[in-house]
């Protein structure tokens, strides 16, 4: 994705089990600032049709 | 490469009327110079139809998904290393195969000496490594190097890996080849810039499926561009459309492509779809240290769980 203009950090994985409500925390407070930090995106935005 | 006709016919010819099998499938005459189309020859006197020339680009391992019947095919390198796919895939029986390898030497690329010719091609001819191009202008002479395909260009496995005869001696491999020039210039632009450049490579997709229709890979019963419950991806030809079904078709080759170069010959306004399956060709040599349709008896990376996987991108 990034290799097609996707800015690096918009897209991430990660491996959490049902377990790990620390890890969960951790990762959704760093994606949603990486994310943040990067501001709305450009791509892959599809305006409604027009229709007359 | 013109010698390999008779060869081509020889072997068929022994094969139908041994009944060793039911057809043959290879090329014969297209109807417009420098497009050579598929053929399915069941007889042994229909033999002297089939042609092998620089205009047998097309991938013909395509024609083998879930037949049945013993079949006689006739593989270049790539198509041969995509019967390997096919049969790592468990697409086709090895058994039911009988394949007769061509040691190949590049196709042409027709667009290129469409452009370079500049009028209206009505024949072409290849005499050796030149190819010799008549039409409403003056007869040109080209080297045959220098209209190759480009995924030929960058070819580093010519012969056919697997085969069971062959109509001509080995040729020698392409050494030293540079096969991600194109590739490292994208990886080397920064997002805006490799978001224009592909906005701009698939501006004029049509979406007519070509691609996908030319490459052996795709055979899913239906694929997820002609789904409508639900749908995966809008069928307009919007930008986001177009590029969602474009990087989900490379998603869907990743490991399992061989650079045939069938998807970009068959797409009738010129896009250079390879731009989306190199970079995942490059990611799973570089990452898995592999090359897909070499072995029928190793299964592929993506298929497959060792500990020592990359993993890095997962947090
Ligand atoms: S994606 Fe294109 S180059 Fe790759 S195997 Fe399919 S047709 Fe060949
Ligand atoms: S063959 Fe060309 S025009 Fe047709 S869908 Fe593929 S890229 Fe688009």
């Amino acid at each position: 994705m990034e290799h097609m203009g996707i800015e690096p950090g918009r897209l991430q994985f990660s491996w959490i089990s049902s377990a790990e409500s620390t890890k969960f925390v951790k990762v959704v407070k760093e994606v949603t600032e990486t994310i943040k930090s990067l501001g709305p995106r450009k791509h892959f935005i599809k305006t409604e049709a027009k229709v007359a | 490469m013109l010698e390999y006709t008779e060869k081509i016919r020889e072997i068929s010819q022994k094969l139908l009327k041994d009944s060793k099998v039911d057809m043959v499938i290879g090329f014969r005459k297209g109807t417009v110079p420098m497009m050579n189309e598929p053929t399915f020859i069941r007889n042994a006197n229909e033999v002297g139809q089939l042609i092998w020339d620089s205009n047998c680009g097309i991938n013909l391992a395509n024609y083998l998904t879930g037949r049945k019947e013993k079949i006689g095919i006739v593989a270049k390198g790539c198509d041969s290393r995509n019967i390997v796919v096919h049969l790592v895939e468990n697409k086709v029986n090895r058994d039911n195969l009988h394949i007769i390898g061509v040691p190949c030497k590049g196709m042409i690329d027709r667009r290129k000496i469409g452009v370079i010719y500049g009028e209206e091609i009505l024949n072409v001819v290849e005499d050796g490594e030149k190819i010799v191009v008549e039409g409403d202008g003056d007869e040109k002479v080209y080297d045959k190097k220098d209209v190759l395909q480009e995924n030929c260009a960058i070819c580093i496995h010519r012969n056919p890996v697997i085969y069971d005869e062959l109509v001509a001696d080995l040729v020698e491999e392409q050494k030293d080849v540079d096969r991600y020039e194109d590739v490292r210039k994208i990886e080397s632009m920064p997002p805006d810039e490799k978001w224009a450049y592909f906005e701009g490579l698939l501006k004029n997709c049509i979406r007519c499926y070509a691609c996908r229709n030319a490459c052996p890979l795709c055979y899913c019963p239906t694929c997820f561009v002609d789904e409508s419950r639900p749908q995966w991806v809008g069928k307009s030809i919007d930008p986001v459309d177009t590029r969602t079904f474009h990087f989900l078709r490379a998603y869907h080759c990743a490991g399992r492509c061989t650079d045939c170069g069938a998807c970009e010959r068959v797409c009738p306004v010129g896009i250079n779809v390879r731009a989306f399956t190199k970079k995942l060709e490059k990611d799973v040599k570089e990452l898995y240290d592999w090359e897909i349709g070499l072995d029928p008896n190793v299964r592929p990376p993506l298929d497959v769980y060792k500990t020592q996987d990359p993993e890095d991108f997962i947090k």
